[in-house]
């Protein structure tokens, strides 16, 4: 059984305008201590699908179908208190810029502590020395003198490993990771990616890596989800997916990310942009942006379907994978 | 830390010097008190020789500089009206509004901030749009309108509290209080509320305008997915952060609440520095007028002092500046 399991999940947020659908269907699963990588252009879905998983949609937003289950309980049904004591504790989050996710009014130490004893019961002094093992932890030098530091105090880098610390200072099983390293200078990224795999190895606790970065995937997840317009267009081990993608976005997709062993004169890139929340197309929503696209694309919406060794929602590539992506080459 | 309060001392200095001439400037430019003194016959040489004797002869600068030096004595000259040391006449009325006062800052702090964090919190519920109705209400409505609607009500119909004065004071030493009495505290009730609504609904209305503002940020966003209490969330981590602009207002609110409670004081017969002054400007009673300028400059350079020390003690940032500028 899946730690975590999403399944056909829909998020809406009804407008004076009529209901913008922002997820369609979205379903994934997550085992224990996995990387589940989740790429896509901006807008596609990714950090809303992290924040529906953790209960915080901001209104109107809410969830219109579907389940979410951990560990085979459903957690989308949950009242509030109840998912308030699951997060942090059992599903942590990691946001994406680091200067500012923390309180600027409370020493690091504060926000540490409370975390820690909001969900474990721990004395004052318990919670402290634990919170300055998690400091250690992140590698924050002199970790028991800086622990009365206050954000400021730290630079970016340093911020986010203090982040990780909180997010994970309560022993999650699960941590959703929304683009952790984007706000971050590039020598940094490595850094903070190393370290938040090495943690959550050694915890044993899965990962849901949200990024546009295709090399951040590539190196740190076991599979990937690539999402366009709401839905998940490819699921795959990562391997698979960056080698022989299915999906003909995949494809695009791979095909924009520059290589150091093949020199390309031009990069390739995909025409057009992705539909608006409130013009998504009928069929694939995919269709009008694809090479490959036929009648049945325009007209009926693919499911998720085998397509070798991954599993994507095309028509063609699914039905005859190496076909269709001959005719892509062509 | 304290060489940050020597500096806003020093700073302060020119300012009072200012205020102090603009108070000073009034005796010569408002009414003549060598007239007044003189009646209606005299002699120009008995007028030379009060001018003389009031040195009112001698150069501008000495003038001023004896009166600041007067001042800094706490001597503030005679009432015209009332034939008695004026700094006399402020420790008997000074008690009187520095409690009302207090007493009104008090009530719109305690009621405004739970209030405008509630608004802020539940935004679309009836108790928030009923807060804001009243809000709006307690702007639009001017202070003496409220102070007689309230004396009517509470005085005249149910005939509850006080519709005048303090009630029984207790001295404690110079300083008279309405505190320690029953009589004494149903007296401040009716005019602390008048007083204070103001204040009540724009701490409030700015409260809950920072709330909006601060529950959208990341810090708010990521302290909820680290599953902390709620209440913990809205006052240790959100509250905290929207205390900076509503310190400065509540600072400037109190400073004006001292300065100028006249209407209030006016209708409620309150024994305090806003009605004295009325009555002062009432028969041009200058050293009275002049000495509450220079009392009002003092109190908002005091207050402004307490709310830059309030800024350092809530925002670490500001601490950490400082730091790196001294050292």
């Amino acid at each position: 059984m899946p730690l975590l399991d999403v399944r056909d999940l829909t998020v809406e947020f009804p407008t004076r305008r009529g209901t913008l659908r922002a997820l369609d269907g979205v379903s994934l699963a997550l085992e224990p201590g996995e990387v589940l990588g989740v790429v896509g252009e901006s807008g596609a879905g990714k950090s809303l699908t992290g924040t529906a998983i953790i209960g915080l949609l901001a209104p109107p937003g809410r969830i219109a179908g579907g389940q979410i289950l951990l560990d085979g309980t459903r957690i989308d049904t949950l009242p509030e208190e109840a998912m308030r004591r699951l997060r942090g504790r059992r599903i942590g989050a990691i946001f994406q810029d680091p200067l500012t996710t923390l309180n600027p009014l409370l020493p690091i130490g504060r926000q540490l502590t409370e975390t820690i004893r909001t969900h474990l019961s721990l004395s004052a002094a318990e919670a402290r020395e634990r919170a300055v093992h998690w400091l250690d932890e992140v590698g924050i030098p002199a970790a028991s003198r800086r622990i009365d530091a206050y954000p400021h105090e730290f630079s970016g880098g340093q911020r986010q490993r203090v982040v990780i610390a909180l997010a994970l200072c309560a022993e999650p099983q699960v941590v959703i990771a929304d683009e952790p390293t984007t706000a971050l200078d590039v020598s940094v990224q490595a850094q903070i990616i190393t370290l938040l795999k090495r943690l959550t190895r050694e915890h044993g606790t899965a990962v849901m890596l949200i990024t546009h970065d295709m090399g951040v995937i590539a190196e740190t997840a076991d599979r990937v989800a690539v999402m366009y317009a709401g839905r998940i267009a490819e699921l795959g081990p990562v391997a698979e997916v960056v080698r022989q993608p299915a999906h003909p976005y995949t494809k695009g997709l791979m095909g924009s990310i520059p290589s150091l062993e093949h020199r390309v004169a031009r990069l390739a890139q995909i025409d057009g942009a992705m539909p608006r929340l409130d013009a998504i197309p009928r069929g694939c929503a995919f269709h009008p942006r694809c090479p490959l696209a036929f009648d049945r694309c325009r007209t009926e919406r693919p499911e998720m379907m085998p397509a070798g060794p991954t599993v994507a929602a095309c028509w063609r590539t699914a039905a005859q994978p190496a076909q269709a992506m001959r005719a892509a080459d062509a | 830390m304290i060489v940050f309060i020597f500096y806003r001392l020093l700073q302060a200095i020119p300012v009072l010097l200012v205020v102090g001439l603009v108070a000073f400037a009034m005796f010569t430019y408002v009414g003549d008190p060598v007239a007044a003194m003189l009646g209606q016959d005299y002699t120009e040489a008995r007028r030379i020789a009060l001018v003389h004797k009031l040195g009112l002869d001698r150069p501008f600068y000495e003038q001023f500089a004896h009166y600041i030096w007067a001042a800094l004595h706490g001597n503030f000259g005679f009432s015209y009206r009332l034939a008695e040391p004026v700094s006399s006449l402020f420790a008997q009325r000074l008690p009187a509004t520095l409690e009302l006062s207090f007493t009104a800052t008090v009530f719109a702090v305690v009621l405004g901030v739970p209030m405008g964090v509630y608004a802020g919190i539940w935004r679309k519920s009836w108790v928030s749009r009923a807060f804001m109705l009243i809000s709006l209400i307690g702007v639009s409505l001017p202070t003496f309108l409220i102070g007689v609607l309230l004396i009517l009500v509470f005085s005249v119909q149910l005939g509850w509290l006080p519709s005048f004065g303090r009630g029984h004071v207790t001295q404690l030493g110079w300083w008279s209080t309405g505190f320690l009495t029953w009589s004494g505290i149903k007296a401040l009730i009716l005019p602390a509320i008048t007083l204070g609504l103001f204040e009540l609904t724009l701490i409030m209305r700015l409260v809950r305008a920072e709330m909006l503002e601060v529950l959208r940020t990341d810090y708010i966003k990521f302290a909820r997915a680290r599953g902390l209490r709620a209440r913990s969330i809205h006052f240790s981590h959100a509250l905290r952060n929207t205390l900076v602009p509503v310190i400065t207002i509540i600072g400037l609110q109190l400073g004006g609440v001292i300065a100028y409670s006249l209407v209030t004081e006016t209708v409620f017969q309150w024994p305090g520095m806003g009605l004295l002054f009325i009555q002062s400007v009432a028969v041009a009673d200058i050293p009275v007028m002049s000495a509450y300028l220079l009392l009002v400059g003092v109190v908002f350079v005091v207050i402004n002092l307490v709310v830059d020390l309030l800024y350092y003690a809530v925002d670490p940032r500001l601490r950490i500046d400082r730091k790196r500028h001294d050292g």
